[in-house]
């Protein structure tokens, strides 16, 4: 549990950061609670690690015109307990409760666990079931990238070298729609066997939109597009969510071989959108 | 003379807190790796990434020339020196030589290969990584079953069968039994191997002071004074120039009631060096490198009569040993077979051991230790049994009880239980479930589609190890008690507590014996310079010998302080008590005080009387004791996802007299944690090449406290003949009477689908599997 030599740097700026990362051979360590446990085993040996954590401006959540704005640094905890998400986003707050433990959830970010692109990772769920972008950012560069763009494979995401998460965007959701995370955690990590996300918005008993995030089934997490286009176009719950999972691979480990996981997804999604359902107004 | 108030409260069977408490949740307590000595070095183990090799050569020349390394030592280094020591013996055992570093060969994943000393930990953990290996790599062996079979790859090519030794057990007349049977049940049961996970790893610092050829050597023990003897003997020293002491212990379970390569290798390195070092093993290593538990393959058979009376019982046991015996490794199994008759009165028994070598890390005691499988495996049987007969569980049992008026009862595997009533936990436990309207429930349930379970287990342990004949190294335990000038009191105990509070229990026992307050009593241990010989703390033995020790100790001591007492008052007819020893003639009394500095200023002394108050007592126990319980687990299993809810657990355990109600619930709570451990989640999985697949903590799942039911706990008490205490011991109860319990529910649960048996952990994967085939296995 002693992992290699390493240079540690605190950048005072964005700028500073930015620049440091410009080459994209330093390491970025933003809350640590992948990255520390992967180097103390020696997985990870990075020579150069920036740690973005403090660095002023990009940690916070804001909201205006319809979107709330959470910087990159933001912990999973400040997340969960924001009185701006919680209001505006509450489908982001419950499935940040879900993450790790209290210490994680404490020193972890959410920019930190994006980048990470864990495939057993909960955001990812929410976030696509959100709709949220990514604003990325390097010396060069400032583009905004969709959550389904951002997430390309297991640990794989769209940011390239010397690039910087600066802040996850997330739609408001509308106040009558209902939100959803339920999660299978694995008992020894904590991490989503299956992460399922869900909102949905009804007419009457007609629902009008339904979205649905999956985590944890397979290299990376995937919305459930036939799922949920069944749901909208008025098919009962568990035909829409009998197709969870289909065309998608699916992970398998000494936990959950790969025809659980996928019938976890869809009990789990199932679970999710009856519940959102009923918080649906 | 003063008049003295006597105390009249007493504190044993009071919720007394644990004095060991605040030091340990203030973060003030020494754990080894809070252990600095000026000087102090560091040494990284480099072990072996395969199960099975040949070593072709050794290069550390990289690693040695990285600044900071100070030494690397190889098997050459150390050949001459003595084995890690295997102190069970059973008749023809094969014993292979187990060296502290490999010679030219490797038998597990984490087999140590070299150590590289360093100024500091970090240089020392670099230069591991740049010792290279060459290996020629062998075929390996992980699954017990497989290794005895033919052609499997051999661990030890001297023993190409992998079979360390065969052990045969008859009590009774077992093939009549089976003969007289109207029945006889089958089933194969696996009690998986565990990893004991201790939250503290191992860790030893040696330091070795040339000028006196002496070496003390902190190690995060439960034995530290066998382990002075031991490693005394591996490194060709005297004993009595070795000091092994043991700072806090964070954990053992049984994983530190051994002598590993680790303590006597850095004994050998601090010589070598002339520096003290450190060695801590990281999580890893703990994993692959520290004992695992369990390890069983076993084919019981039941006979029985159709009204339920159990006859006979079978057993085939293949124990995985792993690829060397550490302190007791074969000796494990010998326990299940002793307590296979459980509480039964049946007399026929017949059983086989075979230990099978594979290419593992060892396995030896864990919590329990040959008990939790035993009791698994006899308790999974008369369910079995009662569902073949339709009868109820509870009543099958109660049927076949052993008697109260049949104590002290001999079994057939030759053991004589001290006392018990079998039935009244069971009658306890089934009355807190109003066990009638429960099953009412679970037809309600199972209408409703749910698959509700329903289980028990009735165990019985064997505790209080042990009488010397039946341990290797001596089944006695020691305390020494001192009242100082002051009438402050010091006691001594050769247990080595590490989490069972006997630093408390021990002085409410003195403080009660001796009359004295509490505050007044100081509790050591875990020092060889400082305490007298001891064995240790293990097989739930703390309070049942060591207390008992200690209860004659205090019996001297207050013979002698009375007799100081007499003398001061000049008279022959005190009585002592209440901390004061009274006249009973006048009502003049003297001090607990007054009587200590009388017997150290020594002005005047009763006849044939020695200044001083000190007694030592070393205690032979007579028995074993016998504690027994019975838990009822209530659990819903999730149809849809195979997961399971433990709606209720009740635990009814019967450990005799309980000094501590606080500690004893205490001890069951944990126990009970790591048998819904074993029962739920946990499981050491290696794969084909003997790698370590559940390697790190998160892939082994132990139990975390949101993962706890509400443990329903309550006692009886029979107390035990065997001690002046009347006490059976419960460090390992809750551990032997969960899993049973838990299966047992979770198979009544899904009974309606066929299921009769499942092996452990009982995954959610591995249930709704069960479901999806429709209950067949």
């Amino acid at each position: 549990m002693i992992p290699q030599e390493f240079e540690y740097t605190v950048p005072a700026t964005l700028q500073e950061a930015l620049t440091l990362v410009a080459d994209g051979e330093r390491k970025i360590l933003a809350g640590g609670m992948s990255l520390i446990p992967l180097m103390k085993l020696r997985l990870a040996a990075p020579s150069e690690v920036v740690d973005i954590a403090r660095v002023p401006g990009l940690g916070g959540i804001e909201e205006s015109g319809g979107v709330v704005r959470i910087g990159a640094t933001t912990t999973h905890h400040a997340v969960e307990s924001s009185p701006i998400i919680l209001a505006k986003c509450p489908l982001l707050a419950e499935c940040a409760s879900h993450i790790g433990d209290i210490q994680v959830r404490n020193v972890g970010t959410m920019g930190g666990s994006a980048a990470h692109a864990d495939p057993a990772a909960d955001y990812p769920a929410a976030l696509l079931a959100l709709d949220a972008k990514f604003r990325l950012v390097s010396a060069t560069s400032d583009r905004v990238v969709e959550a389904a763009d951002f997430f390309v494979d297991a640990f794989t995401t769209a940011l390239e070298p010397g690039e910087l998460i600066v802040e996850i965007q997330v739609p408001v959701e509308e106040a009558s729609e209902g939100p959803r995370y339920e999660k299978v955690a694995h008992p020894a990590s904590g991490f989503a066997v299956i992460g399922v996300a869900a909102r949905i918005k009804k007419s009457g008993d007609r629902i009008t939109m339904a979205r649905i995030g999956v985590t944890g089934m397979g290299p990376r997490a995937f919305r459930a597009r036939e799922a949920e286009r069944l749901l909208e176009s008025g098919s009962d719950v568990a035909a829409a969510i009998a197709t969870v999972g289909n065309g998608e691979e699916v992970n398998s480990d000494l936990y959950a071989a790969g025809d659980y996981r996928r019938h976890l997804a869809r009990v789990y999604a199932g679970r999710a959108v009856t519940t959102a359902l009923s918080r649906a107004s | 003379m003063a008049t003295t108030i006597t105390k009249t409260e007493t504190l044993v069977g009071k919720r007394i807190r644990r004095r060991e408490d605040p030091r340990l949740i203030t973060g003030t307590a020494c754990y080894l790796d809070d252990i600095k000595i000026p000087g102090m070095h560091h040494a990284c183990i480099v072990r072996s990434t395969h199960a099975a090799a040949k070593i072709k050569g050794i290069s550390s020349q990289a690693a040695s020339e990285l600044p900071g390394v100070v030494a690397i030592f190889t098997g050459a280094d150390i050949a001459k020196l003595g084995a890690v020591p295997c102190a069970a013996s059973l008749p023809g055992l094969r014993v292979p030589h187990h060296h502290l570093l490999a010679q030219d060969r490797v038998y597990f994943v984490g087999h140590p290969i070299a150590v590289v000393v360093a100024t500091d930990r970090y240089i020392a953990r670099d230069a591991a990584d740049l010792v290279e290996v060459d290996y020629d790599v062998l075929p390996a062996v992980a699954d017990p079953e497989k290794a005895i079979a033919a052609g499997a790859p051999p661990v030890h090519p001297e023993w190409p069968d992998n079979v360390a030794f065969t052990f045969h057990q008859e009590g009774g007349d077992t093939e009549q039994a089976f003969r007289d049977a109207e029945i006889v049940v089958k089933q194969r049961i696996t009690s998986q191997r565990l990893i004991p996970t201790a939250m503290e790893t191992r860790g030893v610092v040696a330091e070795w002071r040339p000028g006196d050829k002496a070496m003390t050597l902190w190690s995060s023990t439960q034995i530290p004074h066998l382990m002075r003897t031991m490693v005394a003997g591996i490194l060709g020293m005297n004993e009595n120039l070795l000091r092994v002491i043991t700072p806090e212990v964070g954990g053992g379970f049984g994983s530190k009631l051994n002598v590993y390569a680790e303590e006597a290798l850095m004994g050998f390195v601090a010589m070598k060096i002339g520096k003290p070092v450190k060695w801590v093993e990281s999580r890893r290593e703990n994993f692959t490198c520290t004992i695992h538990g369990r390890g069983h393959v076993d084919y019981f058979e039941l006979a029985a009569k159709r009204d339920g009376t159990m006859l006979g019982l079978k057993l085939k046991l293949i124990q995985d040993l792993g690829a060397y015996h550490q302190l007791l490794t074969p000796a494990i199994p010998t326990l299940s077979v002793l307590m296979m008759p459980g509480l039964y009165r049946f007399k026929n028994i017949s059983a086989e051991i075979v230990g099978a070598f594979t290419n593992c890390v060892p396995t030896d005691a864990y919590r329990g230790a040959g008990r939790p499988e035993a009791t698994h495996g006899i308790e999974r049987m008369v369910d079995i049994l009662a569902a073949e007969l339709k009868m109820d569980p509870a009543e099958i049992r109660l049927k076949n009880f052993v008697g109260n008026d049949e104590f002290p009862f001999p079994t057939a595997t030759g053991l004589m239980y001290d006392s018990g009533n079998y039935a009244a936990p069971l009658h306890q436990a089934l009355e807190t479930v109003s066990y009638e309207s429960l099953r009412k429930e679970q037809t309600a349930a199972r209408a409703a589609g749910k698959l509700m379970g329903i289980g028990m287990s009735t165990y019985g342990e064997i505790c209080a190890m042990g009488p010397s004949q039946a341990l290797p190294a001596g089944g006695w335990e020691s305390a020494t008690v001192k009242v100082e000038p002051t009438g402050k009191v010091t006691v001594l105990t050769g247990c080595s507590p590490h989490g069972q509070g006997e630093e408390t229990t021990f002085a409410q026992v003195a403080a009660d014996e001796l009359g004295c307050d509490i505050d007044d009593v100081m509790v050591i241990h875990g020092d060889t310079a400082i305490v007298q010989y001891g064995i240790g703390t293990f097989g739930s033995r703390g309070t049942a010998v060591g207390g008992a020790a200690l209860f004659y100790a205090l019996q001297d001591l207050k013979a002698k302080m009375k007799k100081f007492g007499a003398m001061l008052l000049e008279s022959e007819n005190v009585v002592f008590g209440g901390g004061a020893c009274v006249d009973e003639a006048t009502g003049k009394s003297v001090s607990f005080a007054e009587m200590a500095t009388a017997a150290y200023h020594a002005k005047k002394l009763p006849p044939n009387t020695e200044p001083g108050l000190v007694a030592t007592h070393f205690w032979e126990p007579p028995n074993f004791t016998f504690p027994f319980g019975a838990h009822i687990v209530v659990t819903e299993v999730d149809r849809e996802t195979g997961a399971i809810d433990i709606k209720r657990y009740v635990a009814v355990d019967d450990c005799g007299k309980i000094l501590n109600p606080l500690i004893v619930d205490g001890q069951v709570h944990g126990g009970v944690a790591q048998g819904l451990g074993q029962a739920l989640w946990e499981e050491a999985v290696y794969d084909e090449n003997g790698q370590l697949v559940s390697g790190e903590l998160t892939d082994y799942a132990i139990p975390r406290a949101p993962y706890m039911p509400w443990i329903e706990s309550s006692h009886t008490t029979t107390p035990s003949p065997v001690n002046p205490l009347g006490v059976k011991g419960v460090g390992e109860a809750g551990t032997i009477g969960c899993s049973p319990a838990v299966v047992n529910s979770v198979v009544d649960a899904l009974s309606p689908l066929g299921v009769r048996h499942i092996d452990m952990p009982l995954t959610p994967q591995k249930i709704w599997n069960l479901i999806q085939q429709g209950g067949r296995a």
